[in-house]
């Protein structure tokens, strides 16, 4: 395995890193922070005109056949940037699924609108009783002639008030084995019968619950086979992971010895300069590499043509254990003027790290 | 002396070679109950004389000296297949410090131990008052590269009359080392010598962090073959998720420090500008990652993992024990920040 990603990756590294300048303004980070919903379609607009919501996919589907090592200097460049970056995620996840298992006209009617950043997709997946048991979904799909009927709830479904669709898991055979019964549809999220409301997360962002009653959409809006939901919604899974590995904490880590620069002790020692202060600041950069070659590898697998599943799953989960261990240790950092929130004047490292902190609980779950 | 061909590494091939030929040898040499046999002293003559002849040594010698010109890359590799043994022999010592004497250009030194007429090693910190503490392989060695003041010497003395061996945590052939007795040869003075011994030490540190990740990665294979067959309740214990998910955690790291120690070699080989940051981070995080899998391994363990007659114990106490004879590991983390952001400004 090489250490580097290569200079190809490099040279996309850079541009990403100049659109990032100049696209992903203070305004943007702001409204994002405020609102809690992590995708601002200026923003994705800009990334689409440049071709990047797909920047991965073969030319053939409207991709630019990135490698795998582009697309990790892609997906680093904003984790370490705070792009927003929900949006693209799941609406390019479908998207790709839809290329798989999706019939000639989704592939035609959606993929390019989406590649295009002219809707977003959400997804729909867990339920109030449904949570990392996720087969054991109660959202009931009924045949009606050449119709289905869909009734139930799904929790979570981030991104809905601004998506035009969700690909939505439902039951069709509750008389089946839990796994065998499923069937996912892309549904209209402006079809009569769905009501969003919104939740408030710890990490700011923000979510919501989605109703559906007797919610009517035509066969074809049906993925995959009947009854073979699950196969579906694995095939998206796979797709899931990115090879960005480690980057929320190098963000983190950033801020905080950007902070030790200049902050200063009572004695007026530079924070910098205390050892504790070293020991900790060291820690989490060691981390950051580790974290950074898992995601490497992954995106090595990948570019010699395997599917990176277990090794795709070390590199998350590595990554989300160690950023809430650097957030929580960062945070005792800055002792109790990091208690102050984003947007205080005062708030040392602009009050990301406590901001941080909160967000990073999500990650594990 | 002895030229070294047996052992080229210009493709990922000729690693997988390596890789075998010394996996098989030490499948065979370094069961645990010869482990067991040499303890207290931690030294396999046997052992270490197979290895010799494997041309061990002097493929770590630069082809310039006449040795097999093998890289960190390479040598990392056999490391953490010694470290998965345990392999009672000072074979990163002996590597290291012959490294050292070839660039030196100490040739007559160099042509006795890589063909084994002696066993060579280096003091990891400086000697006081004309005595090396702690040297690695103290107890056994023929030779001890060392810096005594401000210069780099070579200590040829028998073993038996310079060396106070002790007991330890690791059980691994310490001693401190006389190092103003027997025949001493000036390698160099001044900045050059610290500047010898302080790239010599590096490269132990790299090649010791991949040892310690090979003893992790054996650690946690002991841990997922007990838990697969211990059952409590009625079932195997691997089957609780307390259990499972210490598991995935362990992997993980293991498999990370595994990458970092690689990537610190692959940089140390092709001097990278980061090379020193990454050699001491691998090396506090292959510490504690062996720590922390020898320790959760023995814990998997319940009881048993508290006997000496399972192998357990044996990865425990050296895990802690293989890092800690250079110093407290957190002092690395000390050092990476230096590397990263430059020495503290004084008061």
């Amino acid at each position: 395995m090489d250490f580097r990603l290569g200079e190809r990756s490099d040279e996309f590294r850079a541009e990403v890193a100049a659109f990032l300048d100049e696209h992903l303004t203070d305004e943007v980070i702001e409204r994002v922070h405020a609102t809690g919903t992590v995708h601002d379609w200026a923003f994705y607009r800009a990334l689409a005109e440049r071709g990047w919501l797909a920047a991965g996919w073969p030319e053939e589907y409207g991709g630019q056949g990135r490698d795998p090592f582009e697309m990790a200097a892609f997906a680093q460049e904003a984790a370490r940037r705070h792009a927003p970056m929900d949006g693209l995620s799941t609406t390019m996840m479908v998207a790709r699924t839809l290329l798989y298992v999706g019939t000639e006209e989704q592939k035609r009617a959606i993929v390019p609108r989406a590649v295009r950043g002219e809707i977003l997709i959400c997804l729909g997946y867990s339920e109030p009783d449904a949570g990392s048991d996720v087969a054991a979904t109660k959202t009931r799909a009924a045949r009606d002639g050449n119709e289905w009927v869909i009734t139930g709830q799904k929790m979570f479904t981030t991104l809905a008030h601004e998506s035009d669709y969700v690909f939505l898991l439902t039951r069709t055979n509750p008389d089946l084995p839990k796994h065998q019964g499923l069937t996912m549809f892309l549904v209209p999220l402006d079809s009569p019968g769905i009501e969003i409301h919104p939740v408030h997360t710890l990490g700011g962002e923000r979510t919501n619950i989605t109703f559906y009653n007797e919610v009517r959409v035509p066969d074809t809006a049906r993925v995959g086979d009947i009854d073979g939901g699950w196969k579906a919604m694995t095939v998206a899974l796979t797709f899931e992971r990115s090879g960005g590995g480690g980057s929320e904490t190098r963000r983190v880590l950033d801020q905080c010895v950007e902070w030790a620069r200049t902050a200063r002790q009572a004695d007026g020692r530079r924070m910098l300069d205390d050892p504790v202060v070293r020991e900790r600041l060291a820690r989490v950069a060691t981390d950051c590499e580790v974290g950074r070659l898992l995601g490497l590898r992954t995106a090595w697998i990948a570019h010699q043509g395997g599917l990176p599943g277990v090794e795709g799953s070390m590199a998350k989960l590595f990554a989300s254990e160690t950023f809430q261990r650097a957030c929580s240790d960062l945070l005792d950092l800055l002792g109790p003027e990091g208690l102050r929130h984003h947007g205080e004047p005062d708030a040392p490292a602009g009050g990301w790290i406590e901001h941080a902190y909160r967000h990073a609980a999500v990650g594990t779950i | 002396m002895q030229r070294s061909q047996a052992w080229t590494c210009r493709s990922p091939e000729d690693q997988e070679a390596l890789r075998d030929a010394f996996e098989t040898l030490l499948g065979h040499e370094a069961r645990p109950e010869r482990v067991r046999a040499v303890e207290p002293l931690g030294f396999d003559p046997a052992l270490w004389k197979l290895l010799v002849g494997m041309d061990a040594v002097s493929m770590a010698v630069p082809a310039a000296s006449g040795g097999g010109g093998l890289g960190l890359g390479d040598l990392g590799v056999l490391a953490e297949l010694l470290g998965r043994r345990l392999a009672p022999v000072p074979l990163l010592e002996a590597q290291v410090a012959s490294r050292l004497l070839a660039r030196a250009g100490a040739e007559d030194v160099l042509g006795r131990v890589v063909g084994g007429d002696q066993l060579v090693t280096l003091a990891l910190r400086p000697g006081v008052e004309g005595t090396a503490r702690l040297v690695p392989a103290g107890a056994v060695a023929d030779v001890v590269v060392a810096l005594d003041g401000t210069e780099l010497v070579a200590v040829e003395a028998r073993p038996e009359d310079s060396a106070h061996p002790l007991q330890s945590l690791g059980s691994a052939p310490l001693a401190d080392r006389d190092l103003r007795s027997g025949t001493i040869r000036v390698l160099a003075e001044g900045t050059e010598a610290a500047c010898l011994l302080a790239g010599a030490v590096a490269e132990w540190k790299v090649l010791t962090a991949a040892a310690l990740i090979g003893l992790g990665a054996e650690a946690l294979d002991f841990a997922v073959a007990y838990v697969r067959e211990r059952r409590q309740f009625g079932v195997p214990i691997g089957s609780f998720q307390v259990i499972q998910h210490r598991l995935a955690d362990l992997a993980s790291e293991i498999d990370g420090g595994r990458l970092l120690a690689q990537e610190a070699a692959w940089a140390a080989d092709e001097h990278e500008h980061d090379a020193a940051a990454l050699g001491a981070m691998a090396f506090a995080y292959a510490a504690s990652t062996a720590q922390h899998a020898a320790a959760e391994s023995l814990h998997f363990h319940g009881g048993y993992g508290f006997m000496l007659e399972y192998d357990i114990q044996l990865y425990f106490r050296r895990a802690k024990a293989w890092a800690l004879v250079y110093d407290d590991p957190r002092r690395e983390y000390q050092q990476v920040a230096e590397l990263l952001w430059g020495p503290p400004e004084a008061p």
